[in-house]
C-alpha cells in the first residue's frame, strides 16, 4: 500500500470528524433524533404532521455551513471531477440507496456505530466495501 | 410531541455537522474518493474523520440510551430495527457503488450545495428523485 502523505490531514480530518461527533451528540440528547442526513431528508419525501419543521431546519443548517465558514475564512476547496452522466447515476444510486439501507455514512457510520448497533456495522462494512470495489473498477480495471 | 426548540437544536446541529465535514475534508469528493481508492496513493484521513466522530459520539449515545426524554422535552427516538435483512444490505451496497463513483455521500453532498457548487446541484436532484422514488415504491396501501 502506497499511503499520500501529502495528502493527508489528521488533525484537521480528526477535529472536523470530533464536530461531526458533536453536531450527533446535541441532535439525539438535545431533540433526541438520530442526525442521518439520508433519514433526515428521505423523511421529508413522506411528510407526517409535526414532524417537517426540524428536518427542514436541520437542512438549511447544513446549507449554511459554509456561508457561516465564509464569514471567518476561506472555503476549503471542493473538487468533482464526475461528469453529469456519471453524477446522475450516482444521485440515483446514492438516494435510493441509502433508503431501503435505511442510514447513510453519517446514520449508520458515526450514529450506528456509536451506538454499536450491528446492524449499522453491516451497513457500514456493506457500503464501505462497495465504495471500496467501485473505485478500484473505475480508476484501475476501466482506466478513466 | 414536538416541541418549539427543537428546530433550533437541529439548525444548529446541522450548522455543526455542516462545518465539521468542511474542516475534515469529506465535503470534497476528491478527497473522499482518495480515500476510497486504497490501490492508488492512498489517503487514509477519512478514517480518522469517522473515528474522532464516533470517539465523541459514543458517550453521548452510551448516556442517551438512559434516557427516554431529551432536553428540548421531545422524546427521544432511538432506532428500534435490529433484522439484518436484504434491503439493508443491498441499500447499503447500492450506496456504495454510488459513493464510489462521485465522491458524494449525502451530508457533504448538501453542504456542497450550500456552496453553489454545480456538480453536487446535479448529484443532489438526482439523489432527491431516488429518495422520492423509494417513498413511492414503499408507500403504505390505502
Amino acid at each position: 500500500m502506497n499511503i499520500a502523505w501529502d495528502a493527508f490531514t489528521p488533525w484537521t480530518s480528526l477535529a472536523g470528524g470530533a464536530l461531526i461527533g458533536l453536531a450527533a451528540a446535541l441532535l439525539i440528547l438535545g431533540s433526541g433524533r438520530i442526525a442521518g442526513i439520508s433519514g433526515i431528508v428521505g423523511g421529508l419525501f413522506r411528510p407526517a404532521s409535526g414532524d417537517t419543521g426540524w428536518r427542514i431546519a436541520f437542512v438549511v443548517g447544513l446549507l449554511a455551513a459554509p456561508l457561516v465558514w465564509g464569514l471567518f475564512a476561506a472555503l476549503p476547496a471542493v473538487q468533482s471531477d464526475a461528469g453529469t452522466a456519471t453524477l446522475v447515476i450516482a444521485g440515483l444510486l446514492v438516494g435510493v440507496g441509502t433508503r431501503y439501507g435505511a442510514g447513510c455514512t453519517s446514520g449508520h457510520g458515526v450514529c450506528g456505530l456509536a451506538r454499536l448497533s450491528p446492524r449499522s456495522l453491516v451497513a457500514t462494512l456493506a457500503f464501505m466495501g462497495a465504495g471500496f470495489v467501485t473505485v478500484y473498477i473505475v480508476r484501475h480495471l476501466a482506466g478513466a | 410531541m414536538k416541541t418549539f426548540v427543537a428546530p433550533f437544536v437541529a439548525l444548529f446541529a446541522g450548522l455543526v455537522l455542516g462545518i465539521g465535514l468542511l474542516l475534515s475534508g469529506m465535503a470534497n469528493p476528491a478527497k473522499v474518493i482518495a480515500f476510497l481508492d486504497l490501490a492508488g496513493p492512498w489517503d487514509p484521513s477519512l478514517a480518522l474523520v469517522m473515528g474522532g466522530a464516533i470517539a465523541v459520539a459514543f458517550p453521548a449515545f452510551t448516556w442517551a440510551k438512559s434516557r427516554t426524554v431529551a432536553w428540548s422535552g421531545d422524546r427521544l427516538q432511538l432506532p428500534t430495527a435490529r433484522q439484518i435483512d436484504a434491503p439493508l444490505v443491498l441499500g447499503s451496497l447500492t450506496f456504495g457503488v454510488g459513493w464510489g463513483l462521485a465522491g458524494y455521500c449525502p451530508g457533504p453532498a448538501l453542504v456542497s450545495l450550500g456552496m453553489a457548487s454545480q456538480p453536487a446541484i446535479v448529484f443532489v436532484v438526482a439523489m432527491g428523485v431516488g429518495m422520492a422514488a423509494h417513498a413511492l415504491l414503499t408507500r403504505p396501501k390505502a
